[in-house]
């Protein structure tokens, strides 16, 4: 008889479903069973694969997000059809935002009955259309292996982003031949799909030819970095260049805040020197970033003066806001070698660098005169919740990870952590959902389960995911939250303060009285702790840290009244930033020359 | 496409194809199902506007051109043709200028019209190289195949006489065969 490669094996498209993932080496999905992805659960008994039994399946693509933010893996969730796709959409689209290479795979109605109005059926893909880097829907057992193949190359390829599988329940039940496609197969099943990840030569020599005529550079490095895992090249040409070097929400630990040259977060939240120094510079070396209107303020007056190096994996980004003078399509990692090479070239070649000696200077200046700051507690009155962080940050074990929701905590957890090494920050950047940390957090934990991950969360994004720490007590993923109570929305309050003439409506959650966090900690199997004055934060965060086999939630009582701060109003110029108010008013010596200010905000957003 | 001057002087100017800000982009994709509904949605997300748009299968099997007739008043066409590719069905994308591009179209329109009304829809269609394909007693309905700018002058014409029902099927463009017209492909 024939050798058995020639014997095709019969198995269910259930059982490929499962054996595909682990040909892609799937070591963990996060997932909700339900009727139509049943078929996928069976054989799932009997995989290595390690299945997170979520407790609401946003908190399955979230801790998806969370697991591929940490280890540059693909995150997969599994949920069914109809309602768990549906609620799937939200961490799809935070993952198309952020760039997450993220795999989901959906349960759908049999064949015969799609279109029908079937119970439990939904238009997944159309939904998901918008909120995915591509989704297929599967219509027999047979395209299972390719269609996984497919939705994992796609996803961590390129522009890493969310994928999706819409499985049938037919074909999950139905056999087929086993095969596994080569990847000659994948690729030229996708004749459409050819990421381009070497730079333009000529572009890459035009680059570092700008870069040693600059007298101002400034390196803006993305989330872009990471995703190419390019920290270590980064680093090598910012000390090659003697350059500052801001790194955006997505980036922080791209590049370590203890460097010299680290002038942190740019943007609407960032400090002053990074926003001032972009602002007047005469080169944006920008590494994997968007020009995002976080960070742009109102585009037409973003850094004036400045010339663009633009390097950026997806085409499409490059002169989408901002019209680069050498736009470079590439692998971030790859680019920065190249250019860094032409750079050793130029100078070998006699090539001398322009002086930037005056600027530095300048930004040692700005550095001094404008801190990060804020007013320290009162005796007796509340905590500030910059206080608390950079607790946290004092207390925290070496390559501790920290997830954040959205908002104000997060902010402060930004600018407040000192972020030295990559992949230790998880945070929702371009979507800004609420919710995101706990999930995230317990992703990450599972990802890396020797590592302490704190999830930094306010009290209105606890309370939408919450109900995941029974997740992380039931699995044993032990994490950490540290909540910064404030009963407000704070940022939203923040916001109708400042623009709104403090008519503060539906922002104040009143939960220093309503939920209990402690009890409602303690009846998820958490340890809940509360500290309500300064010198009960750090022990409360040691206590915190030598607790490894449960999850913690500390809650922080944090003062309602205090603001991010620097902060650039939305619609204005970066050089109309507002320092916090403790500092007095010295916005203008951070101006090249006095400027009418635009006192009407436009398009608040 | 040559045009008498009484003719083109009777195009209405809203209506008209020949509008300066569109752009003709001939886009190869993969034949599968939802493919024009990921390119359609691509157009309603971003806020681009869709002039026309004709799909058929194209030369190679498993593959199908679209001819999209843009609006660049909404975006520029670089930001249009470069989200477009990112669509992982996307194969190529042809940017055609009307210049430099053969365009074909064609029109279907019932009128009311019967007595001495249906002799001056029947010389129209003459004039214009059209054809009556059908006729009952107060109705006549013609085609016409020819460039979009002809079909707006005869739309324009025939209007006068009443259009009860009208379909265009939207611009299907090609480069000419004289010049190379730019091209953006995956490889």
């Amino acid at each position: 008889m024939a050798d058995s490669p020639a014997t095709p094996e019969r198995i269910t498209g259930a059982q490929a479903l499962i054996r595909a993932l682990e040909h892609e080496n799937v070591d963990l999905i996060f997932g909700y069973p339900g009727g139509c992805i049943l078929p996928a659960y069976d054989p799932l008994m009997d995989s290595p694969i390690r299945h997170v039994l979520v407790r609401h399946e946003q908190g399955a693509g979230h801790a998806a997000e969370g697991y591929a933010h940490v280890s540059g893996k693909p995150g997969v969730a599994m949920v069914t059809s109809g309602p768990a796709a549906t609620n799937l959409v939200t961490p799809l689209m935070d993952a198309f935002m952020d760039s997450i290479p993220m795999v989901a795979i959906t349960g759908q109605v049999p064949t015969a009955a799609i279109g029908t109005d079937a119970f439990q059926e939904c238009d997944t893909v159309g939904i998901t259309r918008s909120c995915t880097k591509h989704n297929e829907l599967v219509m027999s057992a047979d395209e299972i292996p390719m269609a996984i193949r497919q939705a994992f190359h796609i996803a961590t390829t390129g522009r890493p982003g969310p994928t999706l599988v819409d499985i049938p329940k037919d074909a999950l039940t139905n056999e087929m031949e086993w095969y596994w496609p080569t990847d000659e197969e994948v690729q030229a099943s996708l004749p459409g799909y050819r990421p381009n990840t070497k730079g333009h030569p000529r572009m890459i020599k035009e680059a570092a030819k700008l870069i040693l005529a600059s007298e101002r550079p400034i390196v803006y490095a993305g989330g872009g970095i990471l995703k190419a895992r390019a920290a270590e090249a980064l680093r090598e040409l910012v000390e090659l260049i003697d350059a500052h070097v801001v790194t955006t929400l997505m980036a922080r630990g791209a590049f370590p805040d203890e460097h010299p040259l680290c002038l942190g977060m740019p943007g609407m939240h960032g400090n002053a020197t990074a926003i001032t120094a972009m602002q007047q510079s005469d080169l944006l070396i920008t590494l994997g970033a968007r020009f995002d209107d976080r960070i742009t303020g109102k585009v037409d007056a973003f850094a004036p003066e400045a010339k663009i190096i633009h390097v950026d994996i997806d085409p499409a980004e490059q002169g989408k806001v901002r019209r680069p003078d050498v736009p470079i399509v590439g692998d971030a990692n790859y680019v920065i070698l190249e250019i860094i090479r032409e750079i050793k070239e130029l100078l070998q070649g006699g090539t001398r660098q322009a002086d930037t000696s005056a600027w530095k200077s300048k930004i040692s200046g700005w550095q001094e005169q404008f801190p990060m700051a804020y007013e320290p507690s009162e005796p007796g009155g509340p905590l500030k919740p910059q206080y608390c962080i950079e607790q946290l940050n004092k207390y925290a074990p070496k390559g501790t990870i920290v997830a954040s929701g959205v908002g104000q905590h997060q902010m402060y957890t930004s600018q407040y952590w000192k972020f030295n090494d990559p992949y230790t920050w998880v945070n929702s950047g371009g979507l800004g959902t609420m919710g995101f940390s706990i999930p995230a957090a317990i992703g990450a934990k599972a990802a890396m389960p020797d590592r302490t991950v704190w999830a930094v969360d306010g009290d209105g994004c606890f309370q939408m995911t919450a109900t995941e720490l029974v997740t992380a007590t039931l699995e044993k993923l032990p994490i950490k939250v540290a909540l910064l109570n404030n009963s407000f929305l704070g940022m939203v309050r923040q916001w109708q303060e400042m623009f709104y003439d403090e008519r503060y409506s539906s922002v104040f959650l009143d939960s220093a009285n309503v939920p209990n966090f402690v009890m409602m900690a303690e009846s998820m199997g958490c340890v809940g702790i509360l500290v309500e004055s300064p010198e009960e934060v750090g022990p409360a965060i040691q206590r915190a840290n030598s607790i490894n086999d449960r999850t913690v939630v500390v809650e922080f009582r944090t003062d309602a009244t205090e603001g991010v701060f620097p902060m650039v109003p939305p619609g204005t110029s970066n050089s109309d930033l507002i320092l916090h108010p403790t500092q007095s008013d010295p916005t203008r010596a951070l101006q090249p020359e006095p400027k009418p200010i635009d006192t009407k905000l436009k398009d608040v957003h | 496409m040559a045009q008498t001057s009484d003719v083109s002087g009777a195009r209405s100017a809203n209506t008209s194809s020949a509008n300066m800000n569109h752009h003709i982009l001939s886009v190869l994709v993969q034949n599968r199902p939802g493919v024009l509904a990921r390119v359609a949605g691509l157009f309603a997300r971003r806020g681009y506007n869709i002039f026309s748009l004709a799909v058929a299968p194209a030369e190679e099997e498993g593959r199908s051109r679209i001819t999209i007739v843009v609006d660049l008043d909404s975006a520029p066409l670089e930001q249009i043709t470069k989200q477009l590719f990112k669509l992982i069905d996307v194969i190529k994308i042809s940017e055609l200028d009307p210049s430099r591009s053969v365009e074909r179209e064609l029109l279907l329109a019932t009128v009311k019209a019967s007595g001495p009304k249906l002799a001056d829809v029947s010389t129209l269609a003459e004039i214009f190289e059209g054809k009556i394909i059908a006729v009952v007693e107060d109705f006549v309905t013609v085609s016409l195949e020819g460039h979009p700018d002809k079909l707006d002058d005869f739309e324009d014409l025939l209007g006068r006489h009443g259009i009860v029902e009208l379909q265009r099927t939207g611009r299907v463009a090609l480069p000419k065969l004289d010049r190379s017209s730019r091209h953006r492909s995956a490889h």
